[in-house]
């Protein structure tokens, strides 16, 4: 039998509004696959995120949603879980909203270890406002603020994850779905702050500047690029020039912020008691 | 009779919102309101609550916002560099109608400033700081008593009109140490916003049919919801163009401005019969109060109009003071801010004389009883 999306999908509130050919309605669905294989409730969870293309995803999923300031979704969702750590808390964004004008927010969530999955969407431009640069637009490509080719150096996401303290981190592509569903579903079970960056095609702003002739094109653009980090790791730095690695990246075992602070008040709780 | 302490303005607005039932804050630290959030990181995780520094005040912004959501009574604290930070998820809260209280203690400005100088030249900017048309409270209290107490009106306020609320007091007023009576627990009522009874199928978080306060679900509670900083209709999901904008914001500013009687709250010093008036708030009321006692000994029949409640601006209250006294007089430690707003008001019914001093020291009685005596 299909799969039954609608019993996650929230009545009325579809067509969504991406642009036809963009992935990130690939990435919604395998994130409501994901979440039924979890089986959380509907309750008991919410999806946070700050503005761009990415950050509309939260209005269709039929949970608690909070639809935020730009860059500002993680201090957000770190109001709510520190309010409620019994709960399920999910951030998505987009590359400019998690790295440029969030990226305080997001090395300091990361550092923090808070239990939060972070799951960053980058299409490698500012795909709501029209095609501007991102901190991820690879050098030499056009954007409408580097129409003479981008000369600013990148960030790596996971790379940054991991520096600053993320205790999982892994990378997914909007073209090895099957492959998306389990990252998705491994970076929502970690216990601890987890960031996937899932590559995505923003085929309107990005893909049409930059000699992609079809959405398409992106894709297979991404299944040649990708390589699994175990096939990655083996192979010499000529051979691994210009791919990017998937799958989980990285995974440590790190104490939990809400963890960490409520054993403490817990703990001063009963020595107050006992003094008393 | 309650417990007797010696505390500092800042302390007393932390004593306040526990007292209030804040079990959240999250801050980052600036000179001169730190002590509130040093005050609460010793005090909230002893009864279970949450205390965050966060990377920034954006970021504290946002986290009492979300802690706001999940049910939490919540507050964050700051000053002039820290509160021009805050401005754009301050009016996230506004438009998405979550309660929580943000303490302003101000400082000298612009930019850095004068850290550790008293100043009242963000009163305009608790106003107008964050962009679009918004409804604002804003409590400006003068005394450490009255810090305490206007801080558990200011929760009481945000829970009952289910938006942000800002306490405005001057570094003086933070840092000054009074004794103060902490009332036994029920003494001063506490509110709590009103939640839905509707089966969660019909909860709507902005259902204006609900009244002009519409109740306020937390998330996690069964009432699945989504909350957007974008124009949105009842049901909580973004809107274009259209005509339901318009509605909604004047409800926005409606819910304020229509019950101005139960928000604005002022003291008067002898001003029945006054012809000098003083209008002043904050540490400049205090000196406002001194000056018009001295006026009395010296035979001038002056008085103070003393608010608590800035905004909304007791505009009919100004506007009758304004009909039968002499002259206004306004002292603040800015070049000039209310002053404008209690001319608005007056109308050109008397004449409105500014005090204006920003050199880091308070204006003295002394200077206020030479206006009152310039004017009379
Ligand atoms: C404070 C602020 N600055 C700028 C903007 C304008 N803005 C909206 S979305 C966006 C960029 C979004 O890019 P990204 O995060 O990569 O998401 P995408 O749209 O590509 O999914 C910008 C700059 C804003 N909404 N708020
Ligand atoms: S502009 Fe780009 S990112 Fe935004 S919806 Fe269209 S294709 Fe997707």
């Amino acid at each position: 039998m299909s799969f039954n999306y609608d019993q996650y999908i929230r009545g009325g509130k579809l067509p969504h509004i991406w642009c036809p050919g963009c992935t990130y309605g690939i990435v919604f669905k395998s994130l409501l696959r994901a979440v039924d294989t979890l089986k959380i409730p509907k309750d008991d969870i919410a999806l946070v995120s700050g503005i761009g293309c990415a950050s509309r995803l939260p209005g269709y999923i039929d949970w608690n949603t909070l639809h935020t300031t730009h860059g500002r979704a993680l201090p957000f969702a770190t109001g709510l879980k520190m309010a409620r750590p019994d709960k399920k808390v999910m951030v998505v964004s987009g590359d400019g909203d998690a790295t440029a004008i969030g990226g305080n927010h997001f090395i300091h969530a990361c550092r923090r270890n808070i239990d939060i999955t972070v799951i960053v969407l980058n299409n490698f431009i500012y795909g709501m406002t029209g095609g501007q640069h991102s901190p991820t637009t690879p050098i030499g490509h056009f954007a409408t603020t580097m129409p003479y080719g981008n000369v600013d150096p990148n960030f790596n996401i996971p790379d940054l994850a991991k520096g600053a303290g993320a205790s999982w981190v892994g990378r997914g592509t909007a073209y090895h779905v099957p492959a998306l569903d389990k990252l998705i579903i491994e970076a929502m079970n970690h216990k601890g702050l987890s960031v996937l960056e899932i590559i995505n095609a923003c085929p309107t702003t990005h893909g049409r500047r930059n000699k992609f002739k079809s959405p398409t094109d992106m894709l297979l653009w991404m299944k040649d690029t990708a390589l699994p980090i175990t096939a990655f790791d083996k192979l010499p730095p000529e051979k691994t020039a210009g791919k990017f690695p998937t799958g989980v990246l990285f995974k440590k075992e790190a104490p939990e912020f809400c963890e960490t602070y409520f054993a403490l008040a817990e703990r001063l709780k009963k020595q107050k008691e006992k003094g008393a | 009779m309650g417990t007797l302490k010696l505390l500092q303005g800042n302390e007393a607005c932390a004593e306040g919102a526990l007292y209030a039932g804040c079990t959240f804050f999250a801050g980052y630290p600036i000179t001169p309101s730190t002590e509130v959030a040093e005050y609460l990181a010793r005090r909230l995780p002893l009864i279970g609550g949450a205390f965050l520094q966060m990377e920034d005040e954006i970021a504290a912004m946002a986290a009492v916002i979300g802690g706001s959501l999940a049910g939490a009574k919540t507050l964050t604290a700051t000053s002039g560099p820290g509160f021009s930070l805050k401005q754009e998820n301050l009016g996230f809260g506004m438009l998405c109608e979550v309660p929580c209280v943000i303490v302003d203690v101000m400082r000298g400005g612009p930019s850095t400033g004068v850290p550790t100088g008293p100043s009242q030249s963000d009163i305009m900017q608790c106003k107008w700081g964050t962009h679009g048309d918004h409804p604002v409270i804003c409590l400006t209290p003068a005394y450490v008593q009255e810090i305490f107490s206007e801080t558990v009106r200011a929760f009481n306020l945000a829970e009952k009109y289910r938006t942000p609320v800002i306490i405005a007091f001057d570094e003086i007023v933070g840092h000054m140490r009074e004794k103060i009576e902490i009332p036994d627990k029920g003494v001063i009522p506490i509110e709590n916003r009103r939640r839905p009874t509707c089966p969660p199928s019909e909860y709507m978080p902005f259902d204006e049919t609900k009244g002009d306060v519409p109740p306020v679900a937390d998330f996690f509670s069964g009432y699945r919801q989504h909350i957007t900083g974008l124009n949105h209709a009842s049901d909580g999901f973004p809107v274009n163009a259209s005509p339901r904008i318009h509605t909604d914001e004047q409800r926005l500013i409606r819910k304020v401005e229509g019950n101005r009687k139960d928000i604005i709250k002022y003291e008067t010093v002898m001003l029945d019969d006054a012809e000098v008036a003083v209008f002043a708030y904050g540490v400049s009321g205090r000196s406002g109060k001194n000056a018009v006692e001295l006026a009395r000994e010296a035979g001038i029949k002056a008085g103070l109009f003393r608010p608590l409640t800035i905004w909304p601006f007791p505009e009919e209250e100004v506007a009758a003071l304004a009909s039968r006294v002499k002259a206004i007089i306004v002292p603040e430690l800015s070049l000039g801010q209310i002053v404008y707003e209690v001319e608005r008001c007056a109308k050109g019914r008397c004449p409105v004389e500014g005090i204006f001093r920003v050199d880091g020291d308070p204006i003295t009685p002394e200077q206020i009883l030479a206006k009152i005596k310039e004017v009379k």
